[in-house]
């Protein structure tokens, strides 16, 4: 082993060009690899931290998962919402210490628009229990006021006293719009990375007013209510999608889920966060599994390529073989030294691709939070990494055993001159 | 006085072949001899020395070396004896290209403690050996250190010659060493390499078709006569 490294070597150094072409190739293979694996792992992060420190979300009695994708994620259109005294009785509760009312269905170009009380300012938790924050202005106080989230703020160019109309539903195009009654922009929250920063939040009120002189998602005929007189109605909302709920002590969390699952009033339905994202994540397990094995074909595909780069070298290597085998070579030393070219070219394509990786999340990662919201670590590979790292490494140096057993029969069967 | 290589009734057949392509009644070389083997192409003399250098065994009969069961030994004994015991020397293409002069001729005391030992007797170091073979086969010291592909045809050679002889092997296997070099040069190469085989005092088989090289050799086998398979061509 020790006399066959220097001559592995040279014999390397003599090869280097295509030798190095297989060594950036697996680099970039292994560096997708992880890569998607970091981003898995970030994503998954990142979606845990959509919400925090709320400890029930209830709704009207449907799906958990669908209840979560409208309550934190602002997707897809609630069918049923929950009437506005099981909001006030919730409220009242002895356990309870807050309740933040979500109202939903609006949308502005393509932005959800949620209806809520300032409580959402003061008691609405995200990734590390962090509160909301405004980046520039105030909470909405007034009735057709407005705060953005950060990201739909920068797209759509919006700045503080900006006026902004709503439309009814959800999409892009083809809906009405609430032209008549239009919102200042009074705040623009700072960035968190969560659903918050796409959405547009408004007064529970202003939900109400804007909907007065609709009926059935349609606005009357013949009816319209200025924007001056909506203040003579009652804007007291008649429902809501679903109401975050904080519980002074969490030990009683268990209690008041099987309280309101039982409630009186109207069938509701309570779920604890953490447990409905897990599931919510897990259906999109599928799409985060085909990727992984997409980039580990990438990465099998690329050993195929070392495999090849070293089998279609090995002919014309065949001559340097019998020379080392006349002078006292085993065909073992040969298996030998293919394989341990192999595994190094393996090993160093590794590292070179974890240490690219790093180098690239450093590099993008202030863009890629700032664009989409994504924190990308910068860190040492964890453990998943590492134990793919290995993966990786192993399958390596197995490939490499396929030229060094090819070598080892090749000079078996040349003896001391190659047949070429 | 036993030998330094014996050949008992062996036969020899390629794999994949009827007939065999050697049969040897018998054959004996004493230490320190010089041979001349010739016999038109396709006679089997490369498949006879590959049989005296271990790296084929007979199917039937017995190869000796050094009073050692060549034929018996395992696959491994045979690299190790071959290693230790024989310098070859082919026709061309004798050097590994990225490798120095000095490192090609190096190479078997890389594989072997007993070449390299030998070749520390009488030298310092192995540097020293070498520079001394390379020296008496009229290699200057300024090619040493170039790579082995920057030599002519004839300075390789002479490079596998000084790689056969370090570490005095008892036995210098040379097929067809001069085919590649024109006639004043075989005959100045044949000079050289007799002359170090005898002070290095080992044995010499000498493999070409060329008969003119015949006269410089005072035992000549001819393949015609010591082989008696019918499979052998001529
Ligand atoms: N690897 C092999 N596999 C099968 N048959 C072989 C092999 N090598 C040689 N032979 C056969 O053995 C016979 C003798 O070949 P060998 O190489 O010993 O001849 P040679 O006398 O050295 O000829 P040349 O002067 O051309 O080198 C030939 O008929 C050849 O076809
Ligand atoms: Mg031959």
């Amino acid at each position: 082993m020790n006399h066959l490294l220097p001559l592995a070597l040279k014999s390397a150094w003599n090869r280097r060009y295509t030798l190095s072409l297989t060594l950036i190739a697996i680099a970039l293979s292994v560096t997708l690899l992880l890569g998607i694996e970091r981003l898995r792992q970030d994503a998954r992060a990142g979606f845990a931290q959509a919400i925090s420190g709320t400890d029930l979300v209830v709704g009207a009695r449907s799906s958990p998962v669908q209840l979560m994708l409208y309550a934190v994620f602002r997707l897809g259109e609630a069918t049923q919402n929950l009437g506005w005294d099981s909001v006030q009785a919730l409220a009242a509760h002895p356990a309870v210490a807050w309740t933040i009312p979500l109202s939903l269905g609006d949308s502005h170009r393509g932005y959800p628009v949620l209806g809520t009380t300032p409580a959402y300012f003061k008691h609405f938790r995200h990734g590390d229990k962090q509160a909301l924050r405004l980046a520039q202005g105030k909470p909405f106080a007034g009735l057709f006021e407005t705060v953005l989230g950060a990201e739909a703020a920068q797209r759509l160019g919006y700045r503080l006293g900006d006026r902004i109309t709503l439309a009814h539903g959800l999409g892009d195009s083809g809906l009405t719009e609430h032209g008549d009654k239009p919102f200042t922009v009074v705040g623009i929250l700072a960035r968190t990375g969560t659903p918050v920063d796409r959405t547009v939040h408004i007064g529970l009120e202003a939900m109400e007013a804007i909907h007065l002189d609709w009926q059935g998602g349609a606005p009357l005929r013949g009816l319209t209510i200025p924007p001056e007189l909506v203040r003579k109605f009652d804007l007291t909302p008649k429902a809501v999608t679903a109401v975050l709920v904080g519980l002074k002590t969490r030990t009683g969390v268990f209690a008041m889920q099987r309280y309101l699952s039982n409630y009186r009033g109207e069938p509701l339905m309570a779920v604890l966060p953490g447990v409905a994202l897990s599931q919510l994540w897990d259906m999109l397990t599928v799409a985060e599994h085909a990727l992984l094995a997409i980039s580990a074909l990438v990465v099998a595909v690329s050993f195929a390529g070392l495999v090849a780069v070293v089998l279609a070298g090995l002919g014309e290597r065949r001559r340097e073989l019998a020379i080392l085998r006349a002078n006292g070579a085993r065909p073992r030393d040969l298996f030998t030294l293919l394989a341990l070219e192999g595994s190094a070219i393996t090993l160093a394509g590794a590292v070179t691709g974890a240490l690219l990786l790093t180098a690239l999340t450093a590099a993008l990662g202030p863009w890629v939070e700032a664009h989409y919201g994504l924190a990308l670590r910068t860190a040492l590979p964890s453990p998943e990494e590492l134990q793919l790292l290995a993966w990786v490494v192993g399958v390596g140096t197995l490939a490499s055993l396929l030229p060094g057993y090819r070598a080892y029969r090749l000079s078996l069967a040349d003896g001391l001159t190659p047949r070429v | 006085m036993t030998a330094l290589l014996a050949l008992e009734d062996v036969h020899y057949r390629w794999p994949g072949q009827d007939a065999p392509c050697l049969e040897i009644a018998r054959l004996q070389v004493a230490a320190d001899e010089q041979v001349f083997i010739h016999g038109a192409s396709g006679s089997g003399k490369s498949t006879l020395l590959n049989l005296l250098a271990g790296v084929l065994v007979p199917q039937r009969g017995r190869v000796e070396a050094l009073g050692q069961p060549l034929s018996q030994l395992t696959a491994a004994a045979r690299d190790r004896f071959r290693v230790d015991h024989v310098g070859l020397i082919f026709q061309q293409f004798n050097l590994i290209p990225y490798l120095s002069v000095l490192d090609n001729v190096l190479l078997p005391c890389r594989f072997s403690a007993r070449r390299r030992q030998r070749a520390l007797e009488s030298a310092a170091s192995l540097h020293e050996a070498a520079g001394a073979l390379l020296a008496h086969l009229d290699l200057a010291p300024e090619m040493w250190r170039r790579n082995a592909t920057r030599l002519s045809v004839g300075q390789q050679q002479r490079v596998a010659a000084a790689r056969a002889l370090i570490g005095r092997p008892e036995i210098v296997i040379a097929d067809e060493p001069t085919s590649a070099l024109d006639a004043a040069r075989q005959d100045a190469f044949l000079d050289l390499l007799r002359r170090e085989c005898a002070a290095a005092r080992a044995a010499l088989l000498f493999v070409s078709h060329d008969q003119r090289l015949a006269a410089h050799f005072s035992r000549r086998l001819d393949m015609a006569e010591l082989n008696r398979a019918a499979g052998a061509t001529s």
